[in-house]
């Protein structure tokens, strides 16, 4: 069989951009075309290991590790939703945390171990929670849902970890990967379709726990 | 194919693959993070440099003075695009006011210019290089100040502004037991996740435009037409659409200045609305006032019914149907209903998830539950004794089908409807007051014509190809179930390509009519395949019958690959529809029923549980569509507890124009949320007999929590969001 | 957002030498406040210290038995330690009760205690701000003012200070410590850490130019009860539109503070003698002078609703 929607196929409409980047020179006729830049640019190098892989990166300072991650290493798997930490969209996980990744620069990350949704599993190797998600439909759009998968896997850690949260009633005591612990937990990461409910079956699912 | 008869028996029939809740053949794209939105098309676009859109700082008036030279001189600026140096715009069919301001502004946050750049850092500091000095104008911003000089909207989709039968005056004077009630709803966000986006790249003339954009064929039209291009010169490609709910219906800024900056910048361009922009920058649900006015017999029958409404728009703009349903919904032999609209200078107003009955609900389904209260009647009694099963307003015209009762019963039942006390108050769990909440769903099941494409080649796949979204519905997976249950093959042996205007024009998503009538058009391009099969295979096509990857007649097996054996075989047609959608009124109904908790001291508002019992005809795939309705549930919970673009009425602007200003439902609003849906199948609407769910899971679900939060504590709230404040002052 | 250069420090004094001697420099640890405010040209930085190498990330018991919590110590690490959890559980609470737990992840002690207003006007430059535009004026005094402060404001500016840890602290009678350019550390009792508005809105703490934050003292436990609740719309991922660290003794005494309704965390010790004649005495005299907006004057009674469920509950 082949893929049941076909991603290819707008692959081989075009590669615009370095063929049309040659014409940058010429100047548009209505629009105004730039100079050559007078201030100067503030770069710097940064070294990032995503997934397990190295990355070498000259880098504007101002880049988040969101646009790092997206613009420059194509891994787009991480969204952007708000660029403002009050979606949860662009949750990855550093250094076995996870974190969102529109409110951190990329430079501040020097050695950090980054796993994106595309390092946990791949459309032929699905991660287990990935798997639950399909199985229990804990999506709608789709573009929430990478985020929602790295926050459910490191949700289910930091309550092994015996992290607290907002609704541990007694927080001298090991939380359990209860229902309600979970919707507090994962309340970082806004759904507007509402897949909610069929996300909190597919976290207990792999927590191993009626839902 | 013309459907203009009721459905008779047809392959969609044997349920074989259709009306099973199979996993959404996208999904392990989707949480791979490999499935492609309009922003990150770099599989299709190297080397895209990045448009940052700038907007007006004012909500009504003029730029008086722009200066570019900052932003020009900045790093990495490529191309300041405004209107003074775009060329000559047109206003799209479907925009109420322009995409690129200038030099009038229309609204705060229109688009007055776009900044191009190498890199969006570049980008985005040029923008805040650019300065712009406006003259203020006079806006006017406040319904509730302008709703007395509103005048009657005109007609539209809607039908006519007014409606009367019978005299409402006179028996609404006369009823025995009456209600006459102001009820209010906010402006609202979509805040879909996704921001607008869209990618811009042209060759020669041609632009080709991916986009995130729910409606493909109405995209290319307004492209084309604000940019003055020919419609074939213009390609949408919109494969996932990261959420839309009405707010990617219509092409907005981020695809004509993306086009724009890639035209100046000879170069492919890229473009997002910033969460902060979005609120403002594009269309939302607009702020309602409605007046009910129920009169009934003392035994519950009522006798008449009105309602009113008021909401504002831009000047040419439309206005919130909020009276539909209550045209439909209810018996009574004297009616009344009237929509005004008031000019208002606040950002477009326009279709948002269940444009409509969602705010018509909230109000109408409160109302109800007031006057069940009158009555002495439990709320499903009263709806109950009011059922119709013709339209009130044409008596000689039948619902196709209509199982709102049913709803209620079944609801009830599985609810504990009858644990409820009717007495407000008397329930409580700790420190929380408890209560319980229903209201009707109703949302009318609307058909478009809808095209596809379909090919069988030489391995036995079946591609299709239309121009359908899938915007989370699950458009994909129906439409493959579609297609393998009329081709008698397993999914996995069907392929579909959605969102490319390439492909035959779609129904589209909008409106709830997406899911039954872009599977009807591949329907009937199956129905022209089949045909083509038989006749390249010499079948006799009479007792044809296609199953299990064979095509059979008679004694006759052949595999279905063999019909394209010498090539692939290549069907195309679409489903437009007759009148049946006027001999019978279509809609779609359901129930909700709605347990909230109300801290005894705090006022604070959880919703604890939550069940929809819908009837909206075939269910193609009962775990995508009951996905629809609890994503609509929890849309509606926002719109009861928390949902409001607040407008400064000085300033004429949505001050609350984020994510954290605007508060949608997290996680933790929402309980576990069951769904049920009755088995039926709609012969009026479509060869599927299937009809909308995605609208109908919101409509009622606002009324209900409201219903809830009285039935818990004793207080009438209404005007939406139902927050604390409001309760507060009035809990002892 | 401007360009900006990037430099890490590697010791407190270094990282308030390089402020001081950079101009417009800041430093950043956690970025989630800093990089928000950036993307919006709200803040405009020329220069980057990252001090998250800084060895500052301890939480160590004081001599006096209290706990010593270094600045870059995470809210989530803050919140879980054993210590906190059992001796401070009023700290834990308010943390908990913050933002996400990715913010939390990353958000860090200082920088808790340093982020700004959510005001909507302040968010929005095209509005007029005090705070961020000193002498533009207020556009949120004559708008949208449900969130905003019912006490502690002024002419200038009602702003309320977002931070649920900071209240905890000021119950606690937290102490912040500081080093400055010269190498000199001081300590800020939280009551005075913050300021009131006044005229001059946009001045928020009593730090001085280049002076950084290297931890907070926390006083030996107080015992007692302890409740932080947080009271908004949304049940979760939402700034409060009131909060109340309240710690109960058996005897009915105790010490109230309030987030959400001024400018800086709100206690009145004054008030708290009056615990045990309930919330309704103790709120009367914790928000005297009271300035509410017809938007925001629900906070008042809702502080006493919330104060005298608190108190129920901490009574058992």
């Amino acid at each position: 069989m082949g893929d049941p929607i076909d991603l290819d196929f707008n692959r081989r409409q075009m590669l615009l951009g370095t063929t049309a980047s040659a014409a940058l020179m010429a100047m548009p006729e209505t629009a105004w075309s730039a100079p050559a830049p007078k201030e100067a640019e503030v770069t710097a190098k940064v070294s990032l290991s995503v997934n397990g892989a190295p990355h070498e990166l000259d880098l504007d300072t101002r880049t988040t590790l969101l646009d790092a991650l997206r613009e420059h290493l194509h891994l787009s798997g991480t969204k952007k939703g708000c660029d403002h930490g009050q979606c949860g969209a662009c949750t990855v996980i550093v250094d076995g945390r996870r974190i969102n990744s529109c409110l951190t620069l990329a430079i501040m990350h020097q050695g950090s171990e980054i796993t994106t949704i595309e390092g946990l599993g791949t459309p032929e190797n699905l991660h287990p929670m990935q798997a639950a998600f399909i199985k229990h439909d804990g999506y709608q759009c789709g573009y929430c849902t990478p985020g929602q998968i790295c926050s459910a896997v490191a949700v289910l850690a930091e309550i092994k970890a015996g992290i607290p949260s907002h609704v541990t009633t007694d927080l001298t005591v090991q939380p359990q990967a209860t229902s309600i612990e979970m919707r507090e937990r994962m309340s970082g990461n806004i759904c507007r379709c509402g897949a909610y409910s069929n996300i909190a079956d597919a976290m207990a699912e792999v927590a191993g726990r009626p839902a | 194919m013309k459907f203009d008869t009721p459905a008779t028996t047809n392959p969609i029939d044997q349920l074989k693959v259709v009306g099973h809740p199979i996993d959404r053949i996208d999904g392990r794209y989707k949480v791979t993070g490999t499935a492609p939105y309009a922003y990150e098309r770099h599989d299709a676009v190297g080397n895209p440099a990045y448009g940052f859109v700038i907007g007006a700082a004012i909500a009504k008036g003029r730029i008086a003075s722009m200066d570019l030279a900052a932003a020009k001189a900045a790093p990495g600026v490529l191309a300041v695009i405004t209107a003074e140096n775009a060329g000559q715009l047109a206003k799209g069919d479907m925009n109420t006011v322009k995409l690129l301001a200038g030099p009038d502004i229309d609204h705060y946050h229109q688009a007055v210019a776009l900044v191009v750049a190498e890199t969006f850092e570049q980008a985005r500091d040029g923008a805040e290089k650019v300065r712009i000095d406006y003259v203020r104008g006079q806006g006017r911003f406040d319904l509730a100040a302008a709703r007395d000089g509103a005048g009657m909207a005109g007609s539209g989709y809607w039908g006519p502004p007014a409606t009367s039968v019978g005299d409402f005056a006179g028996a609404f004077a006369a009823a025995p037991v009456q209600l006459d009630a102001t009820y209010t709803t906010p402006d609202q966000g979509h805040a879909m996740m996704e921001p607008h986006a869209s990618t811009a790249a042209w060759d020669g003339d041609k632009l080709t435009l991916w986009t995130s954009n729910q409606m493909i064929a109405w995209g290319v039209g307004d492209v084309a037409k604000t940019l003055g291009v020919a419609a074939e010169n213009v390609r949408l490609i919109s494969p996932f659409v990261g959420g839309g709910f009405g707010g990617k219906l219509f092409v907005r800024a981020d695809a004509i200045l993306a086009a724009l900056g890639a035209r100046a910048a000879k170069r492919p361009v890229k473009v997002a609305l910033t969460r902060p922009l979005m609120f403002n920058n594009t269309t939302h649900r607009p702020a309602t006032i409605q007046r009910i006015r129920i009169g009934a017999s003392r035994d519950g029958k009522i006798t008449a019914i009105g309602h009113e409404s008021w909401s504002g728009d831009q000047p040419d703009g439309q206005p919130e149907t909020t009276v539909g349903q209550t045209r439909l919904i209810y018996a009574g032999a004297n009616r009344m209903t009237a929509m005004r609209l008031a000019t208002l200078h606040l950002p477009e107003g326009n279709a948002m998830r269940a444009p409509g009955e969602a705010p018509g609900m909230m109000a109408l389904e409160i109302a109800m539950d007031e006057m069940a209260e009158k009555l002495g009647l439990d709320p499903i009694a009263f709806r109950d004794l009011n059922d119709t099963q013709v339209d009130p307003e044409s008596p000689d015209r039948p619902f196709s089908q209509r199982q709102l009762v049913e709803c209620f019963r079944l609801g009830a039942a599985r609810f504990g409807w009858d644990k409820r006390s009717p007495r407000p108050g008397a329930a409580r769990d700790g420190r929380w007051l408890v209560g319980l909440g229903v209201a009707a769903a109703f949302r009318n099941n609307l058909v478009m014509a809808s095209g596809a494409r379909v090919r069988l080649d030489r391995r036995g796949l079946v591609t299709v190809e239309t121009d359908m979204t899938d915007i989370g519905t699950g458009s994909y997976t129906i439409i493959a179930q579609t297609a393998a249950e009329m081709m008698g093959l397993p999914i996995d042996k069907v392929v579909v390509r959605l969102g490319d205007s390439a492909f035959p024009v779609s129904a589209g998503s909008g409106g709830q009519w997406g899911g039954n009538s872009s599977t009807a058009g591949v329907y009937a391009a199956c129905v022209r395949l089949r045909d083509t099969v038989v006749e390249r295979l010499r079948l006799n096509a009479a007792e044809v019958t296609f199953a299990d990857g064979q095509v059979r007649s008679g004694d006759r097996t052949v595999p279905l690959a063999e019909a394209a054996a010498d090539g692939d075989l290549v069907a195309e047609d679409k489903i437009e529809y007759g009148d049946l959608a006027k001999r019978y009124q279509q809609s779609t109904f359901g129930a909700h029923f709605v347990e909230v908790g109300v801290d005894a001291a705090t006022a604070e508002i959880r919703v604890r549980r939550m069940l929809a019992v819908c009837a909206a005809g075939r269910i193609l795939n009962p775990k995508s569509a009951r996905s629809q309705v609890i994503g609509a549930m929890t849309m509606g919970v926002g719109a009861a507890l928390m949902e409001e673009l607040v407008v400064d009425k000085r300033r004429g602007f949505f001050v609350n124009h984020d994510l954290a200003g605007y508060e949608v439902p997290v996680h933790a609003d929402i309980p576990h949320q069951e769904v049920a849906f009755l088995d039926e199948a709609d012969p009026m609407s479509s060869p599927m007999k299937a009809k909308g769910v995605g609208e109908l899971g919101l409509c009622g679900v606002g009324a209900a929590v409201a219903n809830a939060i009285y039935n818990a504590t004793g207080v009438r709230v209404r005007d939406y969001p139902v927050t604390l404040d409001k309760l507060l002052p009035l809990m002892s | 957002m401007r360009p900006f250069t990037y430099e890490r420090a590697w010791t407190p004094a270094a990282a308030a030498v390089a402020a001081a001697g950079t101009p417009g420099a800041k430093f950043i640890a956690g970025g989630t406040n800093l990089l928000d405010l950036m993307k919006l040209q709200i803040e405009t930085p020329l220069h980057l210290i990252d001090i998250n190498g800084l060895a500052l990330d301890k939480i160590e018991p004081t001599p006096e038995g209290g706990l010593q919590v270094g600045a870059l110590v995470r809210n989530t690490d803050l919140a879980a330690d054993a210590r906190v959890r059992r001796d401070y559980p009023l700290l834990s609470r308010a943390l908990l009760a913050g933002a996400s737990g990715q913010l939390r992840n990353r958000a860090t002690t200082a920088g808790n205690l340093l982020q700004r207003t959510r005001c909507p006007y302040f968010y929005d430059t095209n509005m007029p701000c005090n705070k961020r535009n000193p002498g533009s004026g207020c556009a949120a005094l004559e708008g949208f003012s449900r969130p905003l402060a019912v006490i502690g404001g002024s002419g200038a500016c009602i702003a309320t200070n977002p931070s649920d840890m900071a209240v905890a602290m000021r119950a606690l009678d937290a102490v912040v410590t500081t080093v400055g350019p010269a190498g000199e550390s001081r300590t800020i009792a939280m009551a005075d850490f913050h300021r009131l508005p006044g005229d001059t809105p946009h001045l928020e703490s009593v730090l001085a130019p280049g002076e950084l934050i290297t931890g907070v003292t926390l006083p030996k436990p107080a015992g007692g009860t302890q409740i932080y609740h947080k009271v908004r719309d949304r049940a979760s991922y939402a700034f409060a539109l009131i909060s109340v660290a309240a710690i109960v003794h058996k005897d009915g005494t105790g010490r109230v503070a309030l987030g959400g309704v001024a400018p800086k965390p709100w206690r009145v010790e004054a008030a708290e003698a009056d615990m045990p004649r309930g919330a309704k005495a103790v709120t009367s005299q914790l928000l005297a002078g009271a300035a509410p907006t017809s938007d925001n004057a629900f906070k008042l009674l809702l502080v006493e609703r919330t104060l005298g469920a608190a108190m129920t509950e901490a009574r058992g």
